[in-house]
């Protein structure tokens, strides 16, 4: 496929797993611990995909897509969520925020690995870095 | 009905029980049976020597006909009622507490009464911490942090095995690595879950009769009397030994209101206290005067007092500034609420109105006999910690029964007051906020 994955994430283990089901399906995995720099790192980076913990140091994954959706280059760039908060309220928060899907942890593999191929089949079609939903 | 009106009642009860006629109880009481049958129906009062013949020939006190159930357990079941939850639907009968014969029912079944009050204080306590509970549950970071922990250690842990299980082939690094992440989660999964298990077991074992740390001071400071004799000779109280308070919160709360009457026993030391009642009264703008302290300070320097046969019983209320109780020593008659807002005519929240202004009045709760009590109160600012600081308040009100003062008092002179709305019989009260429970039925003479 050769398209590109920000997975922005503190937790180390976690970021090994997601780093080797998707690179093994042939994606390019980039990773992004801290929350305050993460829009910048979206920035720098560029990706097809993001992948967004809501739990992050100095930032929350909240705060930081509804700075990327006031931002007009990635205001359509598909963002996955994650959260270990899966209550209704939370879900309403990311909606609101524009999240492109919702996914609370834990999770099976497979659902993720479809997930981010759906998002990126979406986002191939209207060009590679001018991504919708 | 007011409970005086319901003394006819009482003496057909005991009549009818002991199998007495009506005439022939009227006989020897020298009345004609009509009177005592409009007696026992509540269209006569009656009261002096005639209620104290018909109590002889029943075998009663005349109280138990004049006052019958003891207040408490009235007020007890009119909570009850208050706050039974049965509301009357259209199309639908229920049957509703009948409320104007509790005192009967107290009376006839006094037991069952006292079951049904103590199942309804219950049933509020535990309303009370399935609340503190749900409040913990949402509010509480540490239990939010730990639960997030073990969430995600079980998602690293799935995925890791996810990926084990079923990837095929790997790479004999990447199974190794995984199989060290694996086991590496598992502990921190092990520890996540035994700290939260430890936590909850704590917050169940600290917090199964009590639900708030007010309540848990103020039952430690009742097991107490009130009285803390340590402090008379400027030692500390054992606040978590045998008998002590079992939460954190609590003892700091706690220990916030020990280190102030500390210092309120250090600058009023007993014996002088005792020298100043003696001349003046329990007065506490004499003690105040005297010892050059706030009248709030000699307010609860006065009720810390043990009991003694040579001054009333004195009775502490203070609140905030939003009105809430911080710090109830009830009375015998005089009990501020467990649960709900207090009556607003109480001389406390009077003087909550005008701040630094001293209110002092006689107050007549509205109860069978009614108890007249005499009231100081005095709302003061809090020494503020800056410049800046918020302005903050605490009203406080000492009282003590009237019966036991020497002191004489005009009827004009005394303000009615009530517990609270819902229990109160005062339906025409200017200050009520919502409907009583206690129906009120205007008497025929």
């Amino acid at each position: 496929m050769g398209q590109r994955v920000l997975l922005i994430e503190d937790e180390p283990n976690i970021i090994e797993a997601i780093r080797f089901i998707l690179s093994r399906d042939g994606w390019t995995v980039e990773t992004h611990a801290d929350g305050a720099t993460a829009v910048a790192a979206v920035e720098r980076k560029r990706p097809d995909v993001i992948i967004l913990d809501v739990m992050l140091p100095n930032k929350s994954g909240f705060e930081i897509l509804r700075e990327l959706r006031e931002m007009a280059d990635h205001a359509a760039r598909p963002v996955l969520m994650l959260t270990a908060r899966g209550q209704k309220k939370d879900r309403e928060m990311a909606e609101a925020a524009g999240v492109s899907h919702f996914m609370t942890k834990p999770f099976s593999n497979t659902e993720m690995l479809e997930v981010v191929r759906r998002l990126a089949s979406g986002a191939s079609g209207a060009g590679a870095d001018e991504a919708h939903v | 009905m007011p409970r005086s009106a319901l003394t006819g009642t009482r003496i057909r009860e005991r009549r009818t029980l002991k199998g007495v006629k009506q005439a022939d109880l009227a006989r020897a009481v020298g009345i004609s049976p009509a009177y005592l049958n409009l007696i026992e129906h509540n269209r006569r009062r009656i009261g002096g020597k005639l209620l104290i013949d018909l109590a002889r020939e029943l075998g009663v006190e005349p109280t138990a006909l004049s006052e019958g159930a003891e207040l408490p357990l009235m007020e007890g079941l009119q909570e009850a009622a208050s706050t039974s939850g049965l509301r009357p639907q259209e199309g639908k009968p229920v049957s509703l507490p009948e409320t104007q014969r509790a005192e009967e029912f107290a009376g006839r079944f006094p037991g069952w009464a006292a079951l049904v009050v103590a199942q309804r204080n219950r049933i509020t306590a535990l309303e009370r911490r399935v609340e503190a509970l749900n409040d913990r549950l949402a509010h509480d970071p540490f239990l939010s942090d730990s639960l997030h922990e073990v969430l995600s250690t079980v998602t690293a842990i799935r995925s890791t095995a996810g990926i084990l299980n079923n990837a095929g082939e790997i790479d004999r690094d990447w199974q190794a690595r995984f199989h060290r992440n694996l086991y590496e989660d598992s502990q921190r999964l092990a520890d996540g879950s035994q700290a939260l298990v430890s936590y909850l077991d704590t917050v169940g074992k600290s917090e199964d009769t009590l639900a708030s740390p007010l309540e848990e001071v103020e039952a430690w400071l009742a097991a107490r009397d009130f009285v803390l004799p340590e402090l008379e000779q400027g030692k500390m109280p054992d606040l978590s030994g045998e008998g002590g308070l079992r939460t954190p919160a609590a003892r700091s709360l706690a220990r916030k209101w020990v280190l102030r009457a500390r210092a309120e026993a250090e600058k009023m030391p007993q014996a002088m206290v005792e020298a100043i009642i003696s001349r003046h009264g329990p007065d506490p703008s004499a003690l105040a005067q005297a010892m050059g302290v706030e009248l709030s300070a000699a307010m609860r320097r006065l009720a810390s007092l043990p009991a003694s046969e040579t001054r009333p019983p004195m009775g502490l209320a203070i609140c905030d500034g939003s009105g809430a109780l911080t710090h109830r020593k009830p009375l015998d008659g005089f009990a501020p609420p467990r649960f709900g807002a207090a009556c607003p005519l109480w001389p406390l929240y009077q003087a909550l109105l005008r701040p630094m202004v001293p209110v002092r009045r006689v107050v007549e709760q509205h109860s069978q006999p009614p108890r007249r009590y005499l009231a100081y109160a005095i709302a003061q600012p809090q020494r503020p910690e800056s410049f800046d600081a918020p302005e903050v308040i605490e009203a406080t009100m000492l009282f003590m029964p009237l019966d036991q003062l020497d002191m004489e008092v005009r009827d004009g002179e005394v303000h009615g007051i009530g517990t609270s709305c819902r229990v109160c019989a005062r339906i025409e009260c200017p200050a009520r906020r919502e409907p009583s429970m206690v129906l009120e039925v205007p008497e025929d003479d």
